[in-house]
């Protein structure tokens, strides 16, 4: 028997009863609701990833504009307020409460529902059975229900921003005891109970899409996909659903007793308070302790945001630059190394709360450690470039972007790791600038790289070219005009979360640069809406693709038909046979070795 | 109106935007796609180097625009150190972010896709890897160091003979307390609040809190070269004492006491002649989130000298003398109070 033919039945062995299963949806026509709506097959489901997550994104997008006109305009009032705020800016001048509930669902919204499940929820979906040579995830009905708890958790953070007293306005982080008091502020009614309600269930569909992740990785890989011959994309995915099974949990905990605290009399998060004109009687209990568990996920939930952008950028660099990613293993190594130390790091958010000053110099030495890994990959991407052969397509410019902003936003965490000089820094726009250019902005600029990237795969058409270039400028440009002068003012000690700062000696000095900030951030946001345009016209309108394999890559998505159905190949699946990065002379003119072509006589695999 | 005209002109622009996009494909297709990219990559390849440039002149603008806005100097003797320190890490971290931006920009352009030069297959260089993974370890390990001894310094014990005020945050307002003549502050908790008359719950059986002095308005009146021990609390929320001109910063918790002390070197009066700013004050600022009013949330920090200090003081009644004026404490224990302090400085 030849070895082909072992391969093959070898293929459909394991695959026996799933492509039974596939051949008996191809041969009758499935429903319009189990194709689209209720559908298992992975591809679709990231789509619903994706475009829920463009929701999300133009929504929180929306509300920055709108504490934008509030911060660069105090003085002013906006009729277009009034229109969508209704009487939370009566006048066209927004209530201080709305402005903290705008800020609060902003964060919550782009943190989790965007850069979470927009970003990993829409790639790992997509990439990680077509990259690994697997007919669906491991549980395609986890994964179908993963979708749908996120759904209905949007869903219930949408409704939040409807309820008489307003959605939650404790800042995204709701710390208790204002998130615990509804005697504290009017965001800590029932808007607080659907904000819990809704983070509750997107933890438990962050874990049922986690777990399927990392059991499909490590289980479903087709022959010879060893897993040091994985793509960084695969990689990065498998860290990221390790962290988020890891730590989400300890989000669900702080929750539930942040539930008990406010509903049933506990006092976990409470004591010694006195509050609208009587002491309560809770007494024992510590606000420090939700902050240990909130930053217990908060901040590997950073990595879990950057890692999918890592991983993308780190393919799309090599492909557009016709090179191998430098340093691989160095790669997988410091996903490794930021996995490990993302848990151990949480407490540098809590220098100033009054922590012991000794846990807080450990934290520092932790936390600036991460700097290495994060170092290596920054070099190794310059390196991947480094005598390129440079096609500057969408994604491309989108994978500069993104390192480009790494960096920048990644050295100012070197200042507030640093206990010592986050002391002044805490709680300023230093950090407001930090955290939106490090894993807000950079980490939408791998997402942007991924989509444009990957669009030809999802709808077999390409988005306008055009369009996309604008779209990058524009958003690459603003970017650095908003968030740059941010650490100037940060530095000047200027408070987050302020909602005026006219009657401050320190801060009104700010007020024409603060006015700048408003109006580019206006124009970025329309920039945005370019893109969702872009999208949205490309899905039917856009040039169709061609070829099997647009980009000329070498990861096995691109072996799979233009448009391919549930089960992804209609043959048996590739065998893998070599590393996803051999983008080097095919012996044929060519300038790539895609991973199914077998080793030539002679030569060594990677 | 204006609105839907907004509207109107964005979903035009969108238009006319998506049709300039189409025709620059037909362009693209009459032109014969190979060639219409080249070009295309050519033009963005310069781009890059314009992105950079524009770049570097921004950030220098920025700079330049924004270095008067700043707040002055460091008034404390901690805040700069901090200054120093500041300006280490602003090196460092400015050296990478020059290099590497620089080597970002310069490689895309450099390394544009051109026919006639094949791309180097360079995957794996042991050498340059160890060689970027040891000279960052080296960096953060200095400035590790640099910022551990700072912060062990600063967080250690108050000297001795620092005075103390203990400052309490309460929806919207800040709250201060000031020993009195015996220098210490009597114990509180928070059962015997009372917005009336006992707005930080004094334990009134606690002999030391007789003379205790409380400041409604939280205003802090802290002496040049002393240093001073902020003892820090809340009422109700997380509120967050924000220092800025001393670069300083602690929370404030409800059921705990935080603490930060640090010593002022420059008063107001002082600090008013240096910026040229008649107006210049000394601001506390809540910086944690704590509800609808946190941004107003502002105290007026003073810095004087001992001599103004004392007058300050003798002016002052304790808490428990004004909500109990038929109980006079003696008055004229009050004035030795600040010739007692003066005392414990020149100890020092």
């Amino acid at each position: 028997m030849s070895n082909e033919a072992t391969i093959h039945q070898h293929d459909v062995h394991t695959h026996d009863d799933h492509s039974h299963h596939e051949h008996a949806h191809h041969e009758h026509k499935q429903h319009f609701l189990t194709k689209y709506v209720f559908s298992q097959d992975h591809k679709i489901i990231s789509r619903q990833f994706l475009i829920t997550g463009i929701f999300w994104a133009i929504i929180g997008g929306l509300m920055s504009v709108f504490f934008r006109l509030q911060l660069g305009f105090p003085e002013e009032t906006f009729k277009v307020l009034n229109t969508f705020l209704g009487d939370w800016a009566p006048n066209g001048k927004m209530d201080p409460e709305m402005y903290y509930g705008l800020i609060t669902i902003h964060g919550t919204v782009l943190v989790f529902f965007v850069l979470t499940a927009g970003l990993s929820g829409t790639f790992s979906n997509f990439l990680i059975p077509l990259q690994i040579g697997a007919r669906d995830m491991a549980s395609p009905f986890l994964n179908m229900l993963s979708y749908w708890f996120f759904a209905v958790a949007g869903l219930i953070m949408f409704v939040s921003l409807f309820t008489s007293t307003g959605p939650a306005s404790g800042g995204w982080t709701t710390y208790p005891p204002l998130s615990a008091l509804k005697e504290a502020s009017m965001g800590s009614g029932i808007g607080m109970d659907l904000w819990l309600a809704s983070m509750s269930l997107f933890v438990i569909s962050s874990l049922l899409g986690g777990l399927n992740y990392i059991v499909t990785i490590l289980n479903m890989r087709t022959k010879g996909m060893s897993m040091t011959r994985m793509p960084l994309t695969i990689w990065a995915f498998l860290f990221t659903a390790v962290l988020g099974v890891l730590s989400f949990p300890v989000l669900l905990s702080a929750c539930v007793l942040l539930i008990f605290d406010r509903h049933m009399g506990t006092s976990f998060y409470l004591s010694e308070i006195y509050i609208a004109g009587k002491a309560l009687p809770n007494v024992g209990g510590s606000p420090i302790l939700y902050q240990h568990l909130f930053w217990f996920l908060g901040h590997p939930e950073v990595y879990i945001i950057m890692l999918p952008a890592m991983g993308m950028a780190s393919e799309i660099l090599s492909t557009h630059s016709r090179k191998p990613i430098f340093g691989y293993m160095a790669m997988v190594l410091s996903l490794i190394g930021i996995t490990v130390l993302a848990f151990l790091v949480w407490a540098h958010h809590m220098f100033v709360t009054g922590m012991s000053p000794f846990l807080g110099g450990i934290f520092v030495l932790l936390t600036l450690l991460i700097a290495i890994p994060s170092a290596v990959k920054v070099f190794n991407w310059l390196t991947t470039i480094f005598r390129g052969n440079i096609r500057f397509t969408v994604p491309m410019l989108f994978a500069l972007g993104f390192v480009s902003l790494f960096i920048s936003g990644g050295l100012t965490g070197l200042f507030l790791g640093n206990s010592a000089l986050d002391i002044h820094l805490h709680d300023t726009y230093f950090v407001v600038a930090h955290f939106h250019i490090v894993m807000g902005i950079s980490a939408f600029f791998g997402m942007f790289a991924g989509v444009y990237h990957w669009f030809p795969k999802m709808y077999g058409r390409f988005m306008n070219n055009t369009l996309g270039y604008i779209h990058f400028f524009i958003t690459f440009a603003g970017s650095y005009v908003i968030f740059w002068p941010m650490h100037y003012e940060g530095l000047a000690g200027m408070p987050r979360r302020y909602y005026d700062f006219t009657n401050w000696e320190s801060f009104k000095q700010f007020a024409d640069l603060n006015h700048m900030i408003s109006i580019a951030a206006i124009i970025v946001f329309f920039a945005q809406l370019l893109f969702v345009f872009n999208y949205f016209v490309s899905i039917w309108k856009g040039k169709k693709v061609t070829t099997q394999n647009p980009w000329n890559a070498n990861s096995l998505e691109w072996t799979t038909p233009i448009l391919p159905g549930h089960g992804n190949w209609d043959g048996p699946i590739p065998e893998v046979h070599r590393w996803a990065y051999d983008y080097r002379d095919n012996g044929d003119g060519g300038d790539f070795i895609p991973q199914n072509v077998p080793l030539r006589d002679g030569e060594e695999s990677h | 109106m204006s609105g839907l005209l907004l509207v109107l002109l964005v979903a035009l622009i969108f238009v006319v935007l998506y049709q300039v996009a189409r025709s620059s494909e037909m362009v693209a297709r009459i032109q014969g796609e190979e060639i219409f990219d080249k070009k295309r990559n050519k033009i963005l390849a310069f781009s890059m180097l314009v992105v950079y440039a524009a770049f570097m002149v921004g950030i220098y603008y920025c700079h330049q625009y924004m270095m008067p806005l700043m707040a002055p100097e460091a008034a404390s003797d901690h805040g700069q150190s901090y200054d120093f320190m500041f300006e280490i890490t602003c090196y460092v971290t400015g050296a990478i972010f020059m290099l590497t931006q620089f080597l970002l920009f310069w490689f895309s352009y450099k390394y544009q896709r051109s026919g006639d030069r094949a791309p180097y297959y360079f995957a794996h260089s042991t050498k340059l890897e160890l060689v970027w993974t040891t000279i960052p370890a080296i960096a953060m390990a200095v400035l590790v160091a640099i910022g551990l001894k700072s912060w062990f310094t600063m967080t250690d014990m108050a000297p001795k003979g620092a005075m103390q005020i203990e400052i309490v945050g309460k929806q919207f307002n800040w709250i201060s307390r000031y020993p009195g003549p015996d220098g210490v502050l009597g114990k509180r908790y928070f059962t015997n609040i009372n917005d009336k008359d006992n707005l930080l719950g004094l334990d009134w059986k606690d002999q030391k809190n007789m003379d205790d002095i409380i400041v409604p308005n939280g205003e802090l009146r802290l002496v040049k070269g002393k240093p001073v021990e902020l003892i820090i609390g809340s009422r109700d929320v997380i509120h967050d004492v924000g220092l800025t001109h001393f670069r300083m910063k602690m929370d404030a918790v409800p059921g705990i006491t935080t603490r930060i002390w640090f010593t002022p070197i420059i008063t107001t009066r002082e600090m008013q002649e240096k910026t040229g700013n008649p107006n210049f004050v000394y601001e506390l600022s809540c910086d944690q989130m704590c509800g609808k009013g946190h941004y107003s949330m502002r105290a007026v920090v003073i810095v004087e000298t001992q001599a103004e200090h004392n007058i300050w003081l003798k002016k002052q009644q304790s808490y428990y003398a004004q909500n109990h004026p038929e109980v006079n404490p003696p008055a004229a224990e009050s004035t030795s109070v600040p010739v007692d302090t003066t005392k414990k400085i020149t100890m020092k």
